[in-house]
């Protein structure tokens, strides 16, 4: 399958630190892309390239073919583009982020119609209609009028999930989305996000939602230390951690799980 | 000696005189500080290095001195290098400027403090960077700055009793030439802290209502 957005020997240094190495990549279309791996392992680095939030050292990314952020020349020179056109490529992207980033001044509304008018420049009614039409999607509807502070964790990103959808966008990314949510409201933006990947929705997602990666994705990058160690559907990474490494990260989740279970288990 | 009530009651259309004056340069000034203290905040923050570095001196040597040496100077040492002012001029731009250094701080702060998060998700939604600064960080900033935005002003508010050395007749002025003239400082000085006092708490009062109004818009636990 054709790859919407390509990441090419990717390196994305802080100073001295190399935060990650030679990551090639294919976030193919219609597939659901999720990006696992221990902490501090550059997963959210990888992903805010891919929006162009941090720019890459080296390397390169496209979407749909056109360059975001740098062009390599014939010579195998990088050259900046501008602002400008980052905006036109970023144009195909959503972006969703663990600390939700709702505006705090703005409802539940007034945050998924702002775009619609600042930059597609959709007169008042017809912006507000179509963000009504995104949050009825997430099941939001009736909290349109609704302030940020005025929603738990899991509305505010189902908030956040319709903000970036009302753009358009033909991928999505999504940055730890259930992290900063306690595991009742987790459920509630899984959902979305399976509803989302059913739809046929590309998608990249950072995450720490093991059992959703094994459910709901085609494609699984498990990143350690910078690289990728393992990539692969679900089932050949998951049902065989040969790797020592992954089998080391996949305990951890075991003994969570069972951790869970005894504490919830009835008295 | 006994405290006389009468002389402080035959003295009130004298003092809301001053107190009349002391709004008007409280609030001309604290207008005008806020706005240039604004406009070194932004420039600061979008002006460049060297703009940053030139205006951070500015803050400090404002900061580094008391009003009331800024104030003589302004008004009794500027006629040595030209400039003559009245005691309103000399009066409304001591407090403009005085006021200015901290209000930049302020709100150079209250920039700071807007996540870099909000800003980011508003240039992936596709909006320019003049975009988002109009419609994020300026509106997210102005929330976040009201309490001290509130607290400065009270404190310029009482600043202004300096204006009575260049001879400003506000509410200081006139009061604490009529203690002299009648020799009754206590029933003066009296008179002269209650109205701070109402006005400050008039004042701190219309801060309170605004937070409460705009709590909801404040950030999300």
């Amino acid at each position: 399958m054709a790859a919407a957005l390509q990441v090419r020997r990717l390196g994305k240094r802080f100073g001295a630190h190399a935060v990650l190495r030679e990551i090639d990549l294919a976030v193919r279309e219609g597939e659901v892309t999720c990006i696992v791996g221990p902490s501090g392992s550059g997963k959210s680095t990888l992903l805010r390239c891919m929006a162009f939030l941090e720019a890459p050292s080296e390397g390169e990314i496209t979407v749909y073919g056109a360059p975001l952020g740098f062009r390599v020349t014939e010579s195998g020179e990088r050259q900046r583009l501008p602002d400008s056109d980052v905006a036109r490529v970023r144009r195909n992207i959503g972006m969703v982020f663990q600390q939700f980033n709702l505006w705090p001044h703005m409802t539940a509304l007034g945050n998924v119609a702002e775009a619609l008018r600042q930059v597609r420049r959709l007169p008042r009614r017809e912006a507000e209609a179509r963000a009504m039409a995104q949050l009825a999607k997430v099941g939001l509807a009736e909290r349109a009028r609704h302030y940020p502070s005025q929603l738990s964790g899991g509305q505010q990103q189902r908030v956040a999930i319709a903000r970036a959808l009302a753009m358009e966008p033909r991928i999505m990314l999504f940055d730890e989305p259930t992290s900063s949510l306690d595991p009742e409201l987790t459920g509630e933006v899984l959902n979305v996000m399976r509803e989302l990947a059913r739809a046929g929705m590309t998608m990249a997602v950072v995450t720490h939602e093991i059992g959703f990666a094994a459910t709901v994705a085609q494609h699984i990058v498990f990143l350690d230390d910078g690289r990728i160690l393992l990539e692969g559907t679900p089932q050949s990474v998951f049902a065989q951690p040969w790797h020592p490494r992954l089998a080391q990260f996949l305990e951890t989740y075991i003994d969570r799980g069972a951790a869970v279970l005894l504490q919830g288990a009835p008295a | 000696m006994k405290f006389d009530v009468g002389l402080i009651l035959s003295w009130i259309p004298a003092a809301l005189a001053g107190l009349e004056i002391t709004i008007a340069v409280w609030l001309a000034g604290g207008l005008c500080a806020l706005a240039l203290g604004f406009g070194v905040a932004a420039a600061r923050r979008f002006g460049g290095a060297l703009v940053d570095r030139a205006l951070t001196l500015y803050v400090a040597l404002i900061r580094d001195t008391p009003f009331l040496i800024q104030l003589f100077l302004l008004y009794y040492g500027g006629p040595f290098v030209g400039l003559e002012l009245e005691p309103y001029q000399a009066g409304l731009i001591g407090l403009t400027v005085y006021g200015s250094a901290y209000f930049a701080e302020i709100i150079r702060a209250g920039f700071e403090a807007v996540p870099v998060g909000h800003q980011e998700a508003a240039i992936c939604a596709g909006l320019t960077r003049a975009q988002m600064v109009r419609r994020i960080l300026l509106p997210e900033m102005a929330l976040l700055v009201l309490p001290p935005v509130v607290n400065m002003q009270i404190l310029l508010l009482k600043e202004t009793a300096v204006l009575s050395i260049v001879t400003v007749p506000e509410l200081t002025m006139t009061l604490t030439s009529l203690g002299s003239e009648h020799f009754a400082f206590a029933e003066a000085l009296s008179l002269l802290a209650g109205l701070y006092w109402v006005l400050v708490e008039v004042t701190g009062a219309l801060g309170r209502f605004a937070e409460r109004r705009l709590a909801r818009l404040s950030f999300a636990a």
